[in-house]
This record gives structure tokens, C-alpha cells and sequence, in this order.
């Protein structure tokens, strides 16, 4: 209790300290220039000069400081040693291409790539589609769109607890096996397959996302002009060719959207593979790959390393994140 | 007294020139106008009297003090925008009283000038609500009573009649203008684009065009002696004929030849180097009438009427080859077949004379 | 779409079914979850939880008292108890004495034992076993039986992790991380969102591209050359630490978030506020804060759902220790070395995600309206 008091406090000192830089910065910046006298042109002119920075101040610099000179100091430590006093050139990157626990990262982290992704989005269109025309749709939207406050580490124990496993005499307690069983199969070590156990770590995400894609793309069907669909009905097509040729071809740009926003995320995955197997039985991704050589191999250069491979591949969503807000402004 | 004062007043942006050495000099308790077509410059002018937008040449004097780095607030104005702009998140009371409340009055004196408008407006029942909570012409009467409640030297009203619909239009105008004479002693600048607001409103019209004033005057100077051609046409509707013309004979009334139709003599003044030269004549549809051929100094093929029971509107085939329709604007019903040919006339004093650059004959000295 | 004449019942119906199929699909792991977490753990372990309301068959083996037990009742040596006393009781349907025939009579039965003596057992687990002699076997009998348990629901579970497996400190450590890290980042943004929407000065849609580049570097970048300046710096593991860690990183989302809406407040509204003699901080504080309430709201949900449920920032920048670990943490820790302790897992999670749960589905207008503004150009 104390401590939640003192955390309260310190938001408050916090929020206070923010009030206090706002406010002040401001009353300085008047008593500077004041907006009367004889100079009041240039003083005005001065003061709105300044005043745009003070309010960009501390955002700035908070920036700054934890994420754009990080992305300068990971390139440089990346040529140093796990402790970050050696340089060693270019080591890291030669012992990456040959590890083989990268390869298996790189080559998961690419099936996650491909497989969430495209699955969130489809099935969230699917649901955005069902849930528009049906009179209890915004409750079926909701619990659709539950896991989505639910963290990565809780969703991992309940899908740990529905891929659970018992041994073939007991009882199955794991809903999976127990399906399994009931249509006389034999109970499985899902997260244990190889290769396949990247799929039941990926649905995971896949239940989590698609809530996200589905409130999206509902707010975008429901943009597109009713009078297309109309006229559409008009012409005699049918529900389904209207969803494919009407609805969609008018919603590429938010699927693309949504699409790269998953795409995102999946990059930095790393919560759901560290509570379920921690890599084992190769199942390995590149932030928690990333995250071991940083705790367990205490290895700064290394993890570095990786890190700088995740921006890399997060660089051409941003490029592209970019040109579309110029676009716009 | 002049109120406000614009001394060869210039924007533009970067390389792009919107408005151009504006002079314009307006007396206290006056009414003008800036109309125009949208994109000729009014509102950025008025702005520019806001201080809303920065001045780039020229000087702007409120009761001969220079206003051009002046804040807004400052400067003695208010303004009504045109869409209202108040605040959401305040009731009427407390939209009106925001500006005095910045500048930090006693209350006692907020409340006695949050009263007055509010009885001038009569929005005394409306005062605890929030915006969302009025019709479109209440909030447009909050905004008008914020402005009141600054008592400003001027008032700057920015189309603020567009969002309404054209009966309340109607309406509100009447109101402006009720609300004008009860403060005679007010300024007031108003920006429409609708040249019936300007007529019946204004004391005097600024007519903007691409950047320029093409001419100001009062509402009936502008119809009865347009500056040029293009005053001409924008003032009156619809729009008024002109007819290609060259002069055939000068004096203190001119006589000219239609391209496509009979000599007529207007009684104004031409120079005897006019002669022979092309002009046109400018006859507003109002001022057409039937006439048997011999009276009439123009034919013309009906092409199509609207008939609107008070008046007749005959659309001719254009008399110039590529030029607009003619148009007659008669009283009554008129029972005319479409394609017959019409002899027409119009009084000579009711004509009108452009030179060949578009200036009126009547202004040359 | 109502009104359309003609369309088919057919097809509606196979869309009711089809939504009805999505929602079970995506709502029943999180169901068994909840339904588990108030089981009580011995039956969690042995049925699934789709059968909690059904009952349990249960085979045991009990093993009587030995002869030192015995008192003596008229005449007669008398070994007597409960088969239930260390278990949950259940409803007995048969036992035997060995294993051989664990099932072979029926409660009520009386069953001869060697040496003349006698055993009866009720259906409640009473027994009684008697003899005529003192009794004088070292090793007491052992008793089999089958027992039928009805659905048991308890809170059980909850008290046990809330008070002795440190779920209930690391909640309030998870709160001490949240609240202020929700709280900090909006103010910090939304100056900075007014500035780069209302306010004109040179670089300013260089600095909204650069807002919105750093909207997707991965926060794995940040880790190492933060943890070392942390070290360098003093802050090591702190609170204050990771407060800042996660305004840093909620920055930019905040910033985008609230410029898409600043901006889009009517230009009106702000230049009349100008008119009337008000300076950009007035304006600020007096018109665009309180119209931007559902922007503010938006992302707030968001930034306290993501700290909440974070685990990669508290790893890092939080230690291990029970001052420090928080829910998320926790629940890692538990699920390796708790793994086959569903009892503790399942209670424990749906605790961590109760708070985001209930933030959801009260507050769940303005996140969608926030991530629309996030994402829907």
C-alpha cells in the first residue's frame, strides 16, 4: 500500500513537475518578450518563435534519448565485444550469417511473417464482415476483440493450458488432446513438435490480433458508400460477389494498413515464445533469440547485433509509414 | 472619422501574389462589404484586419493607430466566422464571456455585458446550454452576441450566413441589419460571396476580384454605373448582356452599330478619337423589352423561357457568335414559342458602355 | 441493406452460425481459464474443465489405523475413522481390501477380515472395523474404494495466490509501474502533438516524419544502450527508471495520436480563441485539452493495457526481486516452475488480466476510436 502511495506521489511530482515546465517556460518566455511596449511586434514575433520548442521540449528530448540515439549506439556496439569494450570489427556480423540458431530464427520469424499476418487479417475480415450484418454483432465483436487486452504472458497460460498434455492412460484435462482423443487420436505434445509447434505458438498472436484487424476493417467496410453496394445489388450480384469485388477492391489500402501494423508486431514477438518454450524445440524467434544472448549469453555485441536485424527489417514498413503521413499533410 | 484603413495593403504567399496594393479607407459606423467570387482575396483581407493572417505590404491603421504586428486581440475587433466556431465545451454564458475572462474584467462587469447581448440577441433562455444543444441560427446569434460583448471598434463578420439554411438566412439578415442600426456608431466589415446579402446590407460594397478591388460604391451606384465589365456582370441577376459594338458617331452622347443588329444611342459621353472603335454594350435582362422591329435595335431566336409568373426569363441563341445567351428578363407571363424571333429595345439610359479593355466610358475623365 | 427485397433466410442463418462458431472459438480458452481458476485443484488435475459440473470417480487407497488405534467398546476391539480424513470428501460406490478387488462390495457391506475380525464402511467413508480378540497387526488394513465427487468450487486458489505465491505483491508492483507511466507520457505529448499541429515554425513536418518513423522501432534496439546508460547514469533498477523507459517508448504512438486529433479540431475554434485575447498556453489549457478529452482517453487505454500487460521493459529495467517483480514476470516464473500446477496458474493469470479485462470492455468506445485514429489513414 505504501508503495502504491508512493507511486501516486511520485505521478503527481511527476504531472507537477510537467505543469510547472508548461506554465513557467511560458510565463518566462512573456516576461522576455512581453506582448506590450514599444517593441511588441518583434517581441511577439520572437516569442512564437521560441514558444513551439518549449512546448516540444521535453518530448523531444525523451525521444531522443530512448529511441533515436539507441538505434546509433546499438550500430556501434555491434562492432564491439560482449562486454562493450573490444572492438572486433566486423565478428558479430560473420558469426551471425554462420549460427545456426539465427538461421532458425530468421527462418521462424519468417513463417510468423507470412502466417500471422495474412490469418489475423483474414479471419478479422471474415468477422468484420459476419459481425456488420447480424443484429448481436457488436456483442460477438466484443468478445472477439477481448484478447486483446489480455497480455501475451496470460494468453500464454491459457493456451498452454488448452495445448496441455497428460499421459495416454489418465483423463486429458488440455481441450486440444482431449479433442484429440474423443475422435480416437493420440494425445500430442503440441508445443513440442518440431517445426509444427511454431503453428500453436503463432495462433496465439493470430487470437489476439484478430479482434484488432476486425474493429479496423468493420470501420472501413462500413466507410465504403452504401450506394456502390446498392448499385451493385442492382446489377445482380450475389453477397459473396459483392464482398469480393465491391467491398474489398474499396479496402485495400486499410487491409494494407492492418496488415503492416501486425507485421510490426510480429517482428518484435517475443513475450509469447519466452513463456511457452523459450526456443526450445526449435521454435526459436529473433527478439527472444536477441533477448537470451543479452541474459543469458551476456553478450551486448551479439545482441546487438540481432536487434539491429529486426530494425532492418522493420526499416521498409517505416519508409513506407512515411511517405503515406506526407501524403496526407 | 476613418475607422479602419488599408494604405497599399499586399499578401502573398512565397511567390504568389493573392491581393495587391489594396487602398481602401472606411469611416466609423459604416457597413462594407467585400464581395466577390470565392478565391478573389475577401477573406484573406478580412483576416488580414484580424490579424489572423500576417500583412506582407502596405499598412493597416484602426482609429489611425498602425494594427500590422498587433495580436488579435488587441486590435479592438471581433470577429463571427462562418462556421460559428464555439466552443463545444462551454455554455453560451461562458462562450460569451471568454474573451473578458482572458482579459481578466471584474466579474460584475462580464455578467452586465453577457446580459446585454444576450437581451439584444434574445438568448437569455438559452444561456446555461451547450452549443450542440442550439439551432444552427442560435449558435450564429452566440457568436454575433461574443462579438458584442467586446464591444469592438469593428466588427468582422466572415460569411457568416453560409451555414444557414435560406429561409433562416433570410431571417438572420434581417437581424444583422436590425442590429446595425441599433449600433450606428459600430464598424462593421462583412464577407459574403452573395451579392443579395451585399445589397441589402451594405452601406457601402467592396467588389474583390483576383486580388484587386474592382470598384466599391454604394449597392445601387454599383448597379446603376458598373466600373467595368466585370462589376457589371457579377452585381445583378442574372448577369448583365453585353453585345459586341463599335462607335459610330461621338459626342456628348455616342452612337453605336451592333456586330449583329441596328444602331442605338446612349447618352453618355465619348471623345472623337472613339470613333470607329470596338466596344460593348452592356443591357441588363431587366432592361430588355418587346418592341415592334422598327423601335427595336436587336433580333434574337428564343431558345428557351422559364416562365415564373412574376417575371418571364427568355434565353436567346447567342447574338455574338460564341458568346453567352441572351437574356430578357420581362415582367408578367409572356406566352412566347420556342425558335420565334424577337425584336427587342431597351431605354437609352438604361444602356451601358465598356471599351474594348473593359472599362466603362462613364468613369473616363 | 434492410429493406432489400428477396434476400434468402438461408444464408442469414448460416451467418449466425458462422459468428456464433468465431465467438465460441475465441472465447472458450479464456472460459476454461476462468472456469479452471475456481476448481478445486485436485479435480483440475485429473478431469477437464468442461466436465466441472459433472461428478469425479475417484480411486483411492486407504490405509486404517494399525492395531495401537484400537479401544475397546463392549466387549469388542474397535478400530474406527473416516477414509476421507486426508482427502476431499466424495460418495463411496464400492470397496474391497486388496487390489486384486479394489471394487468387490458395496457400501454397508460388512466384509470378513482374517482372524474373525470385521470391517463395515458407509457410503459417507465411516468404518468400523471390529474384532473379538485385541488386535495386534502393525500395519493397518488397507482399504480401497471408489469414490464418486460432486463439482467442488472454491476460492481456494485465489487466497493462495493473492497471499502465499506473491501474486497480490507483484499487483501492487504492476500498479506502481502503471499508473504513473500512463499518467506522465500524456501531458508531455500533448503540448508537443498542439505544437505540431497549431503552432508554425521551421522543421515542423520534418519532426512529424520522424514521429512517425520512430512509431515502429522495435524496442529491442533500446534495451542494451539504455540498460548501460542507466548504469552510467545511476538510475540501475528503479522505478523511476522504467517510468521513464515507458513514456519514452509510448511517446511516439502519443504523439501521433493526438496530433491526428489536434489538428483536426475546427481552425475556427482556435483562431476566435485567438481573437478573443487568448495565448497559445490559454488556448492550450482552456480549448484544445478539454476537446480532446476522447483523444486523451484513447490513449490512455492504451498505454495502460501495454504497460500492464508488458513484460519485456520490466525484465530489463525492473529486477527480479519481490519488491520489484511484477504480474507479468511473475506469471513467467510460475509457469516454469509451477508448470503442472494449474490450480496456482490459472488463478493467477486471470488475476493479471482482470484489471485489463475490466478496462476493456468498460472503456472499450474510446479504444476503438483510438486505434482507428491510429491506424485508418
Amino acid at each position: 500500500m505504501e508503495q502504491l502511495l508512493g507511486a501516486l506521489a511520485s505521478m503527481a511530482a511527476g504531472v507537477g513537475a510537467c505543469v510547472l515546465y508548461f506554465w513557467g517556460g511560458n510565463a518566462v518566455l512573456d516576461l522576455i518578450f512581453p506582448a506590450r511596449g514599444p517593441d511588441i511586434g518583434p517581441n511577439i514575433r520572437r516569442a512564437n518563435m521560441v514558444r513551439p520548442w518549449l512546448f516540444l521540449g521535453p518530448a523531444l528530448v525523451l525521444l531522443t534519448v530512448y529511441l533515436i540515439y539507441p538505434v546509433f549506439n546499438s550500430l556501434v556496439l555491434s562492432f564491439y565485444g560482449p562486454s562493450a569494450e573490444t572492438y572486433v570489427g566486423f565478428s558479430n556480423y560473420t558469426w551471425l550469417l554462420a549460427d545456426p540458431g539465427f538461421h532458425e530464427s530468421m527462418r521462424n520469424n519468417l513463417l510468423w511473417l507470412i502466417v500471422v499476418p495474412a490469418a489475423a487479417t483474414f479471419f478479422g475480415l471474415i468477422a468484420a464482415t459476419l459481425t456488420d450484418n447480424i443484429g448481436w454483432g457488436n456483442i460477438a465483436k466484443s468478445l472477439i476483440f477481448m484478447p486483446m487486452a489480455i497480455s501475451f504472458v496470460g494468453a500464454s497460460v491459457i493456451w498452454k493450458f488448452v495445448y496441455d498434455i497428460r499421459s495416454e492412460d489418465v483423463d486429458q484435462i488440455g481441450l486440444l488432446n482431449a479433442i484429440v482423443v474423443a475422435l480416437g487420436g493420440e494425445p500430442q505434445a503440441w508445443i513440442a513438435l518440431p517445426f509444427w509447434n511454431n503453428f500453436f505458438l503463432m495462433i496465439i498472436l493470430i487470437w489476439i490480433q484478430t479482434g484488432f484487424a476486425m474493429v479496423i476493417l468493420s470501420a472501413a467496410l462500413r466507410g465504403i458508400p452504401e450506394e456502390t453496394v446498392e448499385a451493385a445489388v442492382l446489377d445482380g450480384a450475389n453477397p459473396f460477389q459483392i464482398f469480393l469485388k465491391i467491398k474489398v477492391p474499396q479496402i485495400w489500402g486499410t487491409i494494407a494498413v492492418v496488415w503492416t501494423t501486425i507485421t510490426i508486431l510480429v517482428l518484435k514477438v517475443f513475450d509469447i515464445v519466452l513463456a511457452m518454450t523459450n526456443g526450445q524445440w526449435g521454435s526459436q524467434v529473433l527478439a527472444n533469440y536477441m533477448f537470451d544472448w543479452m541474459f543469458r549469453g551476456l553478450d551486448f555485441g551479439r545482441s546487438a547485433t540481432i536487434a539491429l536485424v529486426i530494425m532492418v527489417m522493420v526499416v521498409p514498413i517505416m519508409i513506407w509509414n512515411i511517405r503515406e503521413a506526407r501524403k496526407d499533410a | 472619422m476613418t475607422s479602419v484603413s488599408l494604405k497599399n495593403v499586399s499578401k502573398s504567399y512565397g511567390t504568389v501574389e493573392v491581393l495587391r496594393n489594396i487602398d481602401l479607407e472606411i469611416e466609423q459606423g459604416e457597413l462594407i462589404v467585400f464581395v466577390g467570387p470565392s478565391g478573389c482575396g475577401k477573406s484573406t483581407l478580412l483576416r488580414m484586419i484580424a490579424g489572423l493572417e500576417t500583412i506582407t505590404g502596405g499598412d493597416l491603421t484602426i482609429d489611425d493607430i498602425r494594427m500590422n504586428d498587433t495580436p488579435p486581440a488587441q486590435r479592438g475587433i471581433a470577429m463571427v466566422f462562418q462556421t460559428y466556431a464555439l466552443y463545444p465545451h462551454m455554455t453560451v454564458r461562458d462562450n460569451m464571456a471568454f474573451g473578458m475572462k482572458i482579459a481578466k474584467k471584474p466579474k460584475a462587469e462580464i455578467d452586465a455585458a453577457v446580459a446585454n447581448a444576450a437581451r439584444i440577441l434574445q438568448l437569455e433562455p438559452y444561456l446555461d446550454r451547450l452549443p450542440k444543444a442550439l439551432s444552427g441560427g442560435q449558435r450564429q446569434r452566440v457568436a454575433i452576441g461574443r462579438a458584442i460583448v467586446r464591444d469592438p471598434k469593428v466588427f468582422l463578420f466572415d460569411e457568416p450566413l453560409s451555414n444557414l439554411d435560406a429561409a433562416l438566412r433570410v431571417a438572420t439578415r434581417i437581424e444583422i441589419a436590425q442590429l446595425k442600426e441599433s449600433m450606428p456608431e459600430s464598424t462593421m466589415i462583412y464577407v459574403t460571396h452573395d451579392q443579395v446579402e451585399a445589397m441589402t446590407l451594405a452601406s457601402r460594397i467592396v467588389v474583390l476580384h483576383g486580388g484587386d478591388i474592382e470598384q466599391v460604391g454604394a449597392p445601387l451606384e454599383l448597379y446603376e454605373r458598373p466600373a467595368n465589365t466585370f462589376v457589371a456582370q457579377f452585381i445583378g441577376s442574372p448577369a448583365m448582356n453585353l453585345l459586341n459594338a463599335s462607335v459610330v458617331k461621338t459626342g456628348a452622347s455616342t452612337t453605336v452599330r451592333l456586330d449583329h443588329g441596328g444602331e442605338v444611342t446612349v447618352p453618355i459621353a465619348s471623345r472623337a478619337e472613339d470613333a470607329g472603335a470596338k466596344v460593348r454594350l452592356g443591357v441588363r435582362p431587366e432592361d430588355l423589352t418587346l418592341a415592334p422591329p422598327e423601335g427595336s435595335f436587336l433580333k434574337a431566336d428564343v431558345e428557351i423561357i422559364e416562365a415564373l409568373g412574376e417575371t418571364t426569363v427568355i434565353y436567346f441563341k447567342p447574338v455574338d457568335t460564341g458568346t453567352d445567351p441572351l437574356i430578357a428578363k420581362l415582367p408578367g407571363i409572356h406566352k412566347v414559342a420556342k425558335g420565334a424571333g424577337l425584336s427587342l429595345a431597351a431605354a437609352p439610359e438604361k444602356l451601358h458602355l465598356f471599351g474594348e479593355d473593359g472599362l466603362s466610358y462613364l468613369y473616363r475623365d | 441493406m434492410d429493406g432489400i427485397a428477396g434476400r434468402k433466410p438461408m444464408l442469414l442463418w448460416v451467418v449466425h452460425l458462422s459468428v456464433l462458431a468465431l465467438v465460441v472459438l475465441w472465447t472458450i480458452p479464456t472460459f476454461g481459464l476462468l472456469v479452471s481458476s475456481f476448481r478445486d485443484g485436485d479435480q483440475l488435475s485429473v478431469s477437464g474443465w468442461w466436465t466441472a459440473l459433472t461428478s469425479t470417480e475417484r480411486n483411492i487407497v486407504f490405509r486404517a489405523p494399525a492395531a495401537d488405534a484400537q479401544v475397546e467398546e463392549g466387549g469388542q476391539w474397535v478400530i474406527a475413522g473416516n477414509v476421507f480424513e486426508d482427502s476431499q470428501p466424495g460418495r463411496i460406490t464400492a470397496f474391497g481390501v486388496s487390489s486384486r478387488e479394489p471394487a468387490a462390495y458395496t457400501p454397508g457391506t460388512p466384509v470378513e477380515l482374517k482372524d474373525g475380525a470385521s470391517l463395515s464402511l458407509s457410503e459417507t467413508g465411516d468404518f468400523r472395523i471390529s474384532s473379538p480378540e485385541k488386535m495386534t497387526d502393525k500395519r493397518g488394513t488397507r482399504i480401497f474404494f471408489t469414490s464418486i465427487d460432486p463439482p467442488r468450487f472454491t476460492l481456494e486458489n485465489y487466497r493462495k495466490v493473492l497471499f502465499s505465491e506473491g501474486i497480490g505483491k507483484s499487483f501492487i508492483n504492476t500498479m506502481t509501474v502503471t499508473i504513473p507511466a500512463t499518467v506522465i507520457p500524456i501531458l508531455i505529448a500533448a503540448y508537443a502533438a498542439y505544437a505540431l499541429s497549431w503552432m508554425a515554425f521551421p522543421g515542423r513536418s520534418l519532426l512529424v516524419a520522424v514521429v512517425v518513423g520512430l512509431l515502429v522501432v522495435p524496442l529491442q534496439m533500446s534495451l542494451i544502450p539504455l540498460l548501460r546508460l542507466y548504469t552510467d547514469v545511476g538510475i540501475g533498477k528503479s522505478y523511476v527508471g522504467i517510468w521513464l523507459a515507458h513514456t519514452g517508448f509510448g511517446l511516439p504512438l502519443a504523439i501521433y495520436l493526438l496530433r491526428n486529433y489536434i489538428k483536426g479540431l475546427p481552425k475556427e475554434i482556435i483562431e476566435s480563441a485567438r481573437v478573443d485575447g487568448a495565448s497559445d498556453f490559454a488556448i492550450f489549457v482552456k480549448i484544445v485539452l478539454p476537446l480532446s478529452f476522447p483523444a486523451l482517453a484513447s490513449f490512455a487505454i492504451f498505454q495502460f493495457l501495454w504497460v500492464w500487460n508488458d513484460l519485456l521493459v520490466a525484465t530489463v529495467f525492473l529486477g527480479n526481486n519481490e519488491e520489484q517483480l511484477v504480474m507479468t514476470g511473475r506469471l513467467r516464473e510460475l509457469l516454469g516452475s509451477r508448470g503442472g500446477n494449474w490450480e496456482i496458474l490459472t488463478a493467477s493469470a486471470f488475476v493479471s488480466i482482470a484489471v485489463p479485462l475490466l478496462v476493456f470492455f468498460t472503456l472499450q468506445r474510446y479504444l476503438v476510436r483510438g486505434l482507428l485514429a491510429g491506424s485508418v489513414k
